[in-house]
């Protein structure tokens, strides 16, 4: 019978970039900048790296196929560098090769980087999806985009719960000013202003009914994280934080398949949360856990979510939102560090991003966002559209 | 017996008020203000020539399929390929079968009769036991021409066949002639034409009474014995007189729809056809008259079948059905004819693997999917493994149709990011009344007028034209059922 991850690896080093519109900064520049972060914050040599694991998503738009490009970049001495890609959930891939590496005794020490370079394709938003879907869906799927993909499941949420859409509209645009004062205090955030729930209600629709202020920031930037065995961590430091759990679920398609999934919820978040649960140990969710960083792609990603990870109990995560139990000060603080809304979304580096401040708030870093006494963190990468989802859920403490 | 068992026709939702053609181009062409009169129908920016005789095929079919069909005759000058048979593409969306003779018939707008002639042959010769008859027109013209004015877009489909006629072939008379009205090279987007009142009076004008007095002199015919005369003519005051010289009082001359759709090319003639044939009584004798090239008379009695049959929407349903398109420069941009700002995110267009459409043809196309036959859920795509949870089997599909079931809408949403030539893209998921799920765009129709749960139909329109590559690319898409008052 499986064991589990638990305790298993041990975070030793983790370094993430400014995200942002880097204009002057290739890929490579953002993966050694994240990566000189993480090898001294471990306070290891560079040939302590045994393997490799880089996560990115446009290739196309980007660095390229193939984990070349990291091992060049690093000039990482002929180890094992594979690259994974699992759409937005990338970061989170490369994170979960690096500790199985390291929970199987392969290796002592592994890396894994995510990095994205968004802002080189001349237009806003994320590149098209006409070559990402398979060669089959270019002749029977919508011409969608994400915001479209995500603003179905408001439109159906609204619905089934009897919400209008000023109603919901606004408990949306509560959750985009809420992390909007958490980017304002991140220095390495994309987006730095803090804005109110009216500013959001007023901004262009992008996506019926999503507006600008309910989508993340699209960004440039990389993120790192070194991970080691419990000897070796706590040989370095004496307060390690260790990875309790991850679990990654992929949709079987029976979301789109049959008409059996009602559309306000993630199939995967929820498969992924109650795995996740179980083997972390977790029996009640809303008590145990100190702080969130959650998929927020989009404000309505970040709803459901809290209702997915069973924080909020299905239908009533906007009473939530309005009692403010997902602020900075709040009982679980949710993306103290912006989240993909302020921090941005450079997607094969989100996932480590969220890890990076989760590591940061474990090990009482945060400045000016610090939340205090956290022990247990959750981080939740998602990719895809809700109708066909793969996500990956971690939690980390100490 | 031999004649037509069925008929339906297509008019797109949009009209455009001549009003605005003229408000915006008289500066060029001040003549334009004489034609400025009522509204035609407009293709919206996804239809062409083949969604549009799909369309009117299956209103005539009452979206049944017909295994029976033979034949497959799409006319139309306007058809998006020179080159890969149009008809066959309709023909796969329609799922009639493969042996059913596929023909596209164009090169002047007298077409849509000739091809009714042909399948009417077809049908009498025994080569085909039932032939289908579509014809389609998605006019260009220049700006500021009389022809953007007069021209109007639309569809129409006969059945012809032996069993449950409607009208009965008579007989026909035609007469061909080398007069270029409009004449379009090959390659070339825009039809010219020779001076106005040439076309008119030495067209229109001399043709058509020719030949019509020359067929009712051999079918011994005479306007008494004749319930309503059926022929093309855009221009107004000369349609009305070429009643006169065949000494037709007004009441027999079918009404060109000049006010509500304008002239539809190879489909006019069908297009009033289906018009007449929802009033003619028993014993009606009709004249149908193609104009291009010459002239083709086709002569109809009516049955007494005749009011057995309705289109699944009747022609006063299909022009209740509109929109107006606002502002007149959007009909413009939907017909490629002036650039306009994609930005860069709609310039990029991926290369489409014909491969890949060839083997999934019927998925794509055809809309079918597959249907497990151990929990009987329907799934689209085709699936090898049934995706409900607790069955899973394995290659215990069957096919099942997808294109002819009702379904609603799941849920919704108006895209600005995505490209699109009718912003917002409005797109959603549909649930099927027997089963099933799709994610379709949406098309005819305005984000504030959608709700979850309203019912759509299914229509194919093209998903795509990739105009570097000259590439078509055709699925199905939701159009929402407007109910009256919304």
């Amino acid at each position: 019978m499986a064991t589990g991850i638990k305790d298993k690896v041990a975070i030793i080093g983790m370094g993430c970039t400014r995200f942002g519109e880097r204009w002057n900064d290739g890929a490579e520049d953002l993966m050694v900048e994240a990566f000189q972060e993480a090898l001294q914050d471990a306070g290891i040599e560079k040939k302590e790296i045994e393997a490799a694991w880089l996560g990115t998503c446009f290739d196309e738009v980007n660095i390229g196929k193939s984990a070349i490009p990291l091992a060049q970049a690093l000039k990482l001495p002929s180890i094992p560098v594979t690259r994974v890609e699992n759409f937005c959930a990338t970061g989170t891939e490369a994170f979960r090769g690096a500790c199985y590496a390291v929970a199987s005794g392969a290796c002592r020490v592994a890396l894994a980087l995510g990095v994205e370079k968004l802002k080189d394709t001349g237009y806003g938003g994320l590149p098209g999806f006409d070559t990402a879907m398979g060669t089959l869906n270019r002749f029977i799927l919508p011409n969608f985009t994400a915001p479209g993909g995500f603003a179905l499941m408001a439109t159906r949420y609204f619905a089934k719960y009897g919400i209008s859409p000023e109603e919901g509209k606004m408990a949306l645009a509560r959750i985009s000013a809420k992390s909007h004062r958490c980017g304002a205090l991140n220095p390495k955030a994309h987006l730095r202003k803090e804005i109110t729930p009216e500013q959001v209600l007023k901004a262009p629709i992008i996506a019926w009914p999503l507006g600008l202020f309910d989508c993340c920031g699209v960004s440039d930037g990389a993120a790192a994280a070194i991970v080691t065995t419990p000897d070796v961590a706590r040989a370095l430091r004496k307060n390690p934080v260790f990875v309790k759990s991850l679990q990654i679920a992929a949709t079987s398609g029976e979301e789109m398949l049959t008409t059996r999934w009602d559309g306000t919820y993630m199939k995967t978040t929820t498969e992924a949360a109650r795995r996740a649960y179980a083997e972390a140990g977790i029996t009640n969710p809303r008590e145990e856990l100190s702080v969130l960083e959650v998929h927020d792609c989009f404000s309505i990603t970040e709803l459901v979510t809290y209702e997915d990870l069973q924080i909020s109990e299905r239908g009533r995560a906007i009473r939530d939102i309005n009692d403010g139990f997902f602020d900075l000060e709040g009982k679980i603080p949710c993306q103290s560090d912006g989240g993909l809304k302020c921090f941005g979304h450079p997607i094969g580096a989100s996932g480590i991003r969220m890890i990076y401040e989760v590591y940061n708030q474990l090990l009482h870093r945060a400045g000016p966002r610090q939340i205090p006494d956290p022990r247990l963190g959750l981080t939740h990468n998602l990719g895809g559209i809700p109708s066909f989802s793969v996500c990956s859920v971690g939690i980390f403490g100490l | 017996m031999i004649g037509v068992t069925a008929y339906g026709a297509y008019v797109p939702r949009y009209r455009l008020e001549r009003k605005a053609v003229a408000k915006a181009m008289a500066w060029i062409n001040p003549a334009v203000w004489g034609l400025a009169g009522g509204e035609k129908a407009v293709a919206n920016v996804d239809e062409d020539p083949i969604t549009m005789a799909v369309a009117a095929v299956r209103n005539a079919a009452r979206n049944a399929p017909d295994p029976q069909c033979g034949a497959l005759h799409v006319a139309s000058v306007t058809f998006p390929y020179s080159e890969r048979q149009n008809a066959v593409i309709a023909r796969e969306a329609l799922n009639l079968p493969e042996t059913a003779v596929t023909l596209d018939v164009t090169g002047s707008t007298r077409a849509g009769t000739s091809a009714l002639l042909a399948a009417l042959n077809q049908v009498a010769s025994g080569t085909a036991r039932r032939a289908w008859v579509a014809a389609a027109e998605v006019h260009r013209a220049k700006m500021g021409s009389a022809d953007e004015l007069l021209f109007g877009d639309a569809g129409a489909a006969l059945a012809v066949g032996t069993e449950s006629v409607l009208a009965a072939f008579v007989g026909s008379f035609t007469l061909t002639a080398d007069f270029p009205g409009p004449l379009r090279e090959t390659e070339k987007k825009l039809p010219r034409s020779w001076e106005e009142r040439w076309v008119r009076d030495e067209g229109y004008l001399s043709l058509i009474p020719k030949a019509v007095a020359a067929y009712a002199e051999k079918a011994n015919l005479t306007p008494e014995r004749i319930a309503t005369v059926i022929y093309p003519c855009p221009y107004p005051r000369e349609h009305a007189l070429i009643g006169k010289r065949l000494g037709l009082p007004p009441e027999k001359v079918a009404d060109p729809l000049a006010a509500q759709v304008g002239d539809t090319g190879t489909a006019h003639p069908l297009l009033m056809l289906c018009r007449a044939l929802e009033t003619a009584s028993p014993g009606d004798h009709l004249l149908v008259v193609g104009f291009g090239n010459g002239v083709d008379v086709l002569h109809f009695q009516a049955t007494d079948a005749v009011a057995s049959f309705k289109p699944a929407r009747t022609f006063d349903a299909l022009l209740a059905r509109k929109a107006t398109l606002i502002p007149y420069e959007k009909a413009v941009a939907f017909r490629e004819l002036v650039p306009v700002e994609t930005g860069i995110r709609g310039e990029f267009q991926a290369e489409t693997p014909l491969s890949v459409l060839w083997r999934n043809r019927r998925a794509v196309l055809g809309l079918q999917g597959t249907r497990c036959t151990r929990c009987g859920t329907p799934q689209f795509p085709p699936q090898r493994i049934c995706a409900v949870g607790e069955c899973q089997a394995v290659d215990e599909m069957e096919p099942y149709l997808f294109s002819d079931k009702s379904a609603r809408i799941f849920s919704y949403t108006g895209d600005n990011l995505a490209f699109s030539l009718d912003p917002p893209q409005i797109y959603g998921i549909v649930d099927f009344d027997e089963g099933g799920r799709m994610m379709l765009d949406f098309t005819d129709c305005s984000l504030e007028s959608i709700r979850v749960d309203q019912p759509v139909e299914l229509h194919l329109r093209r998903k795509y034209h990739d105009a570097q590559r000259g590439v078509h690319t055709y699925f199905w898409k939701a159009v929402p059922i407007e109910t009256p008052g919304q």
